[in-house]
C-alpha cells in the first residue's frame, strides 16, 4: 500500500506528465484559456487515463507479452510488436465511448471541449501513460494507481495553467508574443516552479 | 526651485511631438524619482488614497535597510573570521589592507567595509543590467519605468551568495526582468516574483555557484556549510557543535545569502511593512501556520534515516531564506493571491511547501525560493475557487431571501 501511495504522489508531482515530461502539450496549451473548460478536459483525461492504462496492462499481460498466450496454448508467441497499435486502439475506442457519454449527459462540457475531445485519442500524455506502464513493468494495481494519478497530475497542471492565463488577461503582452508565445513561456515558468519536486525520492 | 524650473523647461522636448519624444520614459523616470508626479486623474472615478505605487515601492526598499546593513556586516564578519586561519587573496582584501582597515572580526565597521566591497559590485551590476532592460522595454513599448524595479533589484541582490560571479548576476537579473516581468507587460502584470525567477534560473543553470559549502564565504580554501545543509546531513542537534545556537541563527551570525541570514532584520522589515499595510498579515499568518502545522506533523511521524524530520518549526523559520522570503516575497501583492481567504490558503501552501522541500527533497537543502514560485503558480487558481465559493454562497442566500 505504501508503494502505491508513493507511486501516486510521484506521478502527480515529481513526474508530472505535463510539466516535467511536457506530454500532451497541444491540448495543454489550446484548452487552457478558461478554468471551467480546463477542469472539464482535465477530468476527461483523468478518466481516459485511469481506464486505458489498466486496460492496456491487461492486454499486455494476457495477450502481447512474450509467453502471455500460454493460456491459449501458444507459449512461444511474442506479440509485443503489436503493442503500439493495440494501445492506441484501446484509447481510441474509449475516447469514442467517453464522447458519446458526454454528449448525452453533459452537453455544455461536450460543446466547450469541441474538437479537443476526440483529440484526446492522440494526446501523447495518454499514450505516454500506457508506454510508461510497459517500460516500468507496472503490475495491474500499479497501473490503476499510475493511470489515475498521472491523469490527476495532468489535470492539476492544466487547471493551474488556466488560472494563470485568466490572470494574464490583464497583462500587457508585446504583440509578437501574444497567444501561443506567451503561453509557452508561461508553461516553461510553471515547469520551473514544479522543479521543486524534482529529486524527491519516495 | 531651480531644478523644478529646469525640468519644466526641458519637458516639452520629451512630450508627444517633441524632439526627444522616444526618450520620454527616461525623462519621466528621473522626474518622478525627484518630484511627486504632477499628473492627476481627470475623469471619474476619483479614488483618493495616501498611497501610490511610488510610495509602496519606496517603503519596501526602506524595509530592506536592516537586512542590507546586517548583511554587509555578516558578509564581512564571516570573511574576516575565516581570514584568521586562511590567507587573504583578491583585490578586495588588497583594498582593505591598503586602507589600513585590517581583518579584525570584532571591528564592526571593518566588517561592514569588507562586506560592502562584495555587495556593492553585485548591486551595481544588478542596477545597471536590469535597468538597461527596464529602460529598453519602457522606451520601445512606451510604458513608464516603474519604481518596482528598485525593489526587484534590491531583493535580487540580497538573495545571492556573496561569492557569485558578476556575469551570473547580470544573466540572472536579465532573465528575471525580461522573462519574469517585461514579457508580461511590466510591473503588476507578472505572475511570478521577478527577483525569485532570476534567482531560480541561476540556481538551476549554475548550481555549483549557487549552493554547496564554498560559495557563502568568499575565502580561498574555506568551506562553510549553511545551517540547512548541516541539519540535512547530521540533524539540527548538531548545529550546536558547529557553534550555532538558536539565537545566533535568529540574529543571523551564520553562512547564507547576503541579506537573508538575519531573521531579526527581516522581522523588523516585516513589521514596518505590516504597519504600513503594504504586506498583508493574512499571508504571513497563513505561511507561518502552514510551516508550523506541517513540521509538527513531520516531528510526530519521525524518521530513522532522515534527520530533517525532527527539525522543530522554530528552527525552520530562522534558517536559510525563510524569514527574508516571508517578509518580502510571500507578501508581495502582485504575484500573491488577491482575496482575503485566498491569502490564508496561499500562505499556508507556501509554508507547507517549504517544509516539504527542505525535509523530503534531498536535492534541495533550501526550499523557500521554489516554494514561493510554486505558490505564485497556484495563486490565481486559489483566487478563482474562493470567488466561485463566494458567488455560490450569495446565490443561496439570495434564493432564501426571495
Amino acid at each position: 500500500m505504501d508503494g502505491l501511495i508513493s507511486l501516486a504522489v510521484k506521478a502527480i508531482f515529481v513526474e508530472n506528465l505535463a510539466l516535467s515530461f511536457f506530454l500532451g502539450m497541444c491540448t495543454f496549451i489550446a484548452v487552457s484559456k478558461k478554468i471551467s473548460t480546463a477542469i472539464g478536459l482535465g477530468i476527461s483525461v483523468m478518466i481516459v487515463q485511469a481506464i486505458t492504462v489498466p486496460a492496456n496492462n491487461l492486454i499486455l499481460t494476457y495477450v502481447l507479452a512474450p509467453g502471455a498466450l500460454a493460456w491459449a496454448g501458444f507459449p512461444e508467441v511474442d506479440l509485443t510488436f503489436l503493442g503500439l497499435i493495440s494501445y492506441i486502439g484501446v484509447i481510441a475506442a474509449l475516447v469514442q465511448i467517453l464522447e458519446m457519454v458526454l454528449d448525452k449527459y453533459f452537453p455544455p462540457l461536450y460543446n466547450a471541449l469541441g474538437v479537443f475531445l476526440p483529440l484526446i485519442t492522440v494526446n501523447c500524455a495518454i499514450l505516454g501513460g500506457s508506454l510508461f506502464m510497459v517500460e516500468r513493468d507496472y503490475n495491474f494495481a500499479e497501473s490503476m494507481t499510475y493511470g489515475l494519478s498521472s491523469g490527476f497530475g495532468w489535470a492539476l497542471a492544466i487547471t493551474a495553467m488556466a488560472g494563470v492565463r485568466e490572470k494574464l488577461k490583464y497583462a500587457d503582452i508585446p504583440d509578437g508574443l501574444q497567444g501561443l508565445g506567451i503561453t509557452f513561456i508561461t508553461a516553461g515558468l510553471m515547469a520551473l516552479a514544479f522543479m521543486s519536486f524534482s529529486g524527491v525520492r519516495l | 526651485m531651480g531644478l523644478r524650473r529646469f525640468f519644466d523647461r526641458i519637458e516639452p522636448n520629451f512630450e508627444r511631438g517633441g524632439k526627444w519624444e522616444r526618450l520620454f520614459p527616461m525623462y519621466e523616470m528621473v522626474e518622478s524619482f525627484l518630484f511627486t508626479p504632477k499628473t492627476v486623474t481627470t475623469a471619474a472615478p476619483h479614488a483618493r488614497s495616501y498611497i501610490d505605487m511610488k510610495r509602496i515601492m519606496t517603503y519596501v526598499v526602506l524595509a530592506t535597510v536592516p537586512c542590507i546593513l546586517f548583511g554587509l556586516y555578516n558578509v564581512g564578519f564571516q570573511i574576516n573570521t575565516a581570514l584568521q586561519t586562511h590567507d587573504a587573496t583578491g583585490w578586495r582584501a588588497g583594498l582593505i589592507a591598503a586602507w589600513g582597515i585590517g581583518f579584525d572580526p570584532d571591528n564592526v565597521l571593518g566588517n561592514m567595509a569588507h562586506g560592502l566591497l562584495y555587495f556593492l559590485p553585485i548591486y551595481v551590476t544588478t542596477l545597471v543590467v536590469g535597468g538597461f532592460w527596464e529602460v529598453l522595454f519602457a522606451t520601445i513599448r512606451r510604458h513608464e519605468v516603474n519604481e518596482g524595479f528598485l525593489v526587484t533589484s534590491m531583493l535580487f541582490a540580497l538573495i545571492l551568495p556573496p561569492n557569485v560571479p558578476l556575469w551570473q548576476v547580470a544573466l540572472g537579473i536579465s532573465f528575471g526582468v525580461v522573462i519574469g516581468k517585461e514579457v508580461f507587460g511590466g510591473t503588476g502584470k507578472n505572475f511570478l516574483n521577478p527577483a525569485l525567477t532570476g534567482r531560480a534560473f541561476l540556481y538551476f543553470a549554475y548550481p555549483a555557484y549557487m549552493s554547496g559549502d564554498t560559495v557563502w564565504t568568499p575565502v580561498d580554501g574555506f568551506s562553510g556549510a549553511t545551517m540547512l545543509s548541516v541539519s540535512a546531513s547530521d540533524g539540527y542537534q548538531q548545529l550546536l557543535a558547529h557553534g550555532v545556537t538558536w539565537s545566533d541563527a535568529f540574529l543571523g551570525f551564520m553562512q547564507g545569502s547576503i541579506g537573508e541570514t538575519s531573521a531579526l532584520a527581516c522581522l523588523i522589515g516585516l513589521t514596518f511593512l505590516l504597519i504600513t499595510r503594504i504586506a498583508n498579515w493574512r499571508m504571513v499568518v497563513g505561511c507561518l501556520g502552514g510551516t508550523i502545522a506541517f513540521s509538527l506533523l513531520l516531528n510526530a511521524i519521525g524518521s530513522d534515516t532522515n534527520p530533517m524530520f525532527a527539525m522543530p518549526w522554530y528552527w525552520h523559520i530562522v534558517m536559510g531564506g525563510y524569514a527574508f522570503g516571508l517578509a518580502f516575497m510571500v507578501t508581495e501583492p502582485v504575484s500573491g493571491a488577491h482575496t482575503n481567504l485566498g491569502r490564508f490558503i496561499y500562505g499556508a501552501l507556501i509554508g507547507f511547501m517549504v517544509v516539504m522541500i527542505r525535509v523530503l527533497n534531498p536535492a534541495f537543502p533550501e526550499g523557500m525560493m521554489l516554494a514561493i514560485l510554486f505558490g505564485n503558480v497556484f495563486a490565481p487558481l486559489i483566487d478563482h475557487f474562493v470567488v466561485q465559493a463566494n458567488i455560490k454562497r450569495r446565490m443561496r442566500r439570495h434564493v432564501r431571501a426571495a
